[in-house]
């Protein structure tokens, strides 16, 4: 599997989307730093971009890459290679290059900024991770679409479709629920919704970490007292990462049974 | 080498294979022929593995093809439709697979032997027709496996070409490795195969040598006998 991650990993480092993708963070990185002029309030704006962006991309790219490598992935099956490490090696070349596009492009500009020295590290560092977590979980995801699809066009529909379900029909649909069932205690359903959108979770995990559940009122308070205890922080990465792992066995499952 | 019983395989409602069954033991050039849609690159497909059969068992090497992929190693496949990672040159390409592969492989001769050397530098999706099927050949020739399938090795070549690829198919005759190859080309098919599969309606219609084919049709001429098979009085 990792020779076929190394070949993906390589293809996609000569891809120019890849260098794209790095340089828009690259830029996003330096315009807010200069326009906050503030370490930890760039950390908040750039949750709200990362939150939505991050996916966006993360599914687009994995469905084209799985798309763009037909031919790649027919040579391979001939040769003596297992199966699973031919998919298996592909996504995870391209999460990875996404991942440090992702990395390299925010780190830069704030290491510039003098990160190192400050307090806001860890804040940083935890959108890192979520913005990695959340990069695996849609690259996977978009793979699977990719994979049931024969149709380009159509998987590219269906992808675009589950990104704005998560990453805005869903909300919609909680905060609904919310306001037709309010006469009703709420606290553990929107606990436990939560926990079924992988961008709603971050969204959570950031907020919280940044200190700045008071904006979220009541149901702030109730999920302060799960999320912001260490036991709900490993609870929710943990959810994070069952987000990863079950695409990817899924994607393991498929491709046993399918005819190329 | 390659033995298969009772292979079903359904696309959707159609039916494709339907209960072929299939021994290769001997050496030499098995050409599977048939009318389009009749099975033959479903049938190298599972051989390879990459169709699953609904039913049915392929055991190469006499290992079931199930249980592992190691066994691809014994095996150089000639894909029907040469496609490539466009981005990537020749060269690239050829040390990528020598890489996967692990193997001593004979790429310079081959190179050498289809006049390759200035593609090398190339991207492949700048090369024409007739040179990407070149590549494809070296690819699958250069390692000298014990059974060799060729999925239309004629398509695009010219007539030189062509004939360079009949003295390497004689090469490696003699050998003493399996070649399995499926064509279009009957005059070609009929100078080098010591044996003829001919597959109607997914199962194995007739199979024998030339010589069998012409005797058992009544006509003098390879191409007539084939045409008598795939008539539908005869269907």
């Amino acid at each position: 599997m990792l020779k076929i991650l190394k070949y993906s990993f390589f293809d996609l480092t000569r891809s120019s989307w890849s260098y794209v993708y790095f340089l828009f963070y690259l830029l996003l990185g330096f315009v807010l730093l200069f326009l906050n002029n503030d370490l930890s309030n760039a950390v908040i704006t750039l949750m709200n971009v990362i939150i939505m962006l991050v996916p966006l991309i993360g599914t687009i790219f994995g469905v084209m890459y799985y798309y763009n490598s037909r031919e790649f992935t027919d040579l391979l099956l001939a040769q003596p290679v297992k199966r699973s490490s031919i998919f298996l090696g592909q996504y995870f070349g391209v999460a990875l290059s996404l991942s440090l596009s992702l990395i390299l492009g925010l780190g830069i500009p704030f290491a510039a900024y003098g990160l190192f020295k400050s307090a806001v590290i860890w804040d940083f560092s935890m959108l890192l991770v979520i913005g990695i977590f959340l990069t695996l979980i849609f690259s996977a995801l978009a793979f699977n679409i990719a994979i049931s699809t024969e149709n380009k066009i159509k998987g590219f529909g269906y992808a675009i479709l589950l990104w704005l379900f998560l990453a805005v029909i869903y909300d919609g649909l909680f905060l609904l629920s919310l306001i037709y069932f309010q006469e009703y205690p709420l606290d553990k359903f929107s606990l436990i919704a939560s926990m079924f959108n992988p961008i709603d979770l971050s969204r959570i995990l950031i907020l919280l970490k940044l200190d700045i559940s008071a904006l979220l009122g009541y149901t702030g308070a109730v999920f302060k007292d799960f999320f912001g205890t260490s036991k709900g922080l490993i609870a929710s990465l943990m959810v994070l990462l069952l987000w990863v792992i079950i695409p990817i066995l899924n994607i393991a499952r498929v491709i046993r049974k399918k005819d190329f | 080498m390659v033995n298969i019983k009772n292979l079903h395989k359904k696309f959707g409602a159609l039916k494709v294979l339907d209960g072929l069954e299939l021994e290769i033991e001997n050496k030499g050039i098995i050409a599977v022929l048939g009318p389009n849609g009749s099975g033959k690159t479903t049938l190298i497909k599972s051989i390879l593995g990459m169709v699953v059969p609904d039913k049915g068992e392929v055991l190469v090497m006499k290992e079931n093809i199930r249980k592992g992929w190691n066994y691809r190693k014994e095996i150089d496949y000639l894909p029907q439709i040469a496609n490539f990672p466009g981005n990537l040159r020749v060269t690239e390409l050829i040390s990528m697979i020598k890489d996967l592969r692990n193997k001593p492989a004979r790429d310079k001769e081959l190179i050498a032997f289809f006049n390759l050397e200035p593609f090398l530098n190339k991207k492949l999706n700048k090369l024409s027709g007739g040179t990407r099927q070149k590549v494809n050949l070296v690819l699958c020739f250069m390692f000298d496996s014990p059974i060799v399938i060729l999925d239309e090795p004629t398509s695009g070549l010219d007539p030189v070409s062509l004939l360079h690829l009949r003295d390497l198919l004689q090469q490696e005759k003699e050998k003493g490795k399996t070649i399995i190859i499926t064509s279009h080309i009957m005059s070609f098919v009929e100078e080098i195969s010591d044996r003829i599969l001919f597959l109607l309606e997914g199962r194995i219609y007739f199979d024998g040598t030339v010589a069998d084919l012409k005797s058992s049709t009544g006509k003098s001429s390879f191409d007539h006998a084939i045409a008598h098979l795939i008539s539908p009085e005869n269907a």
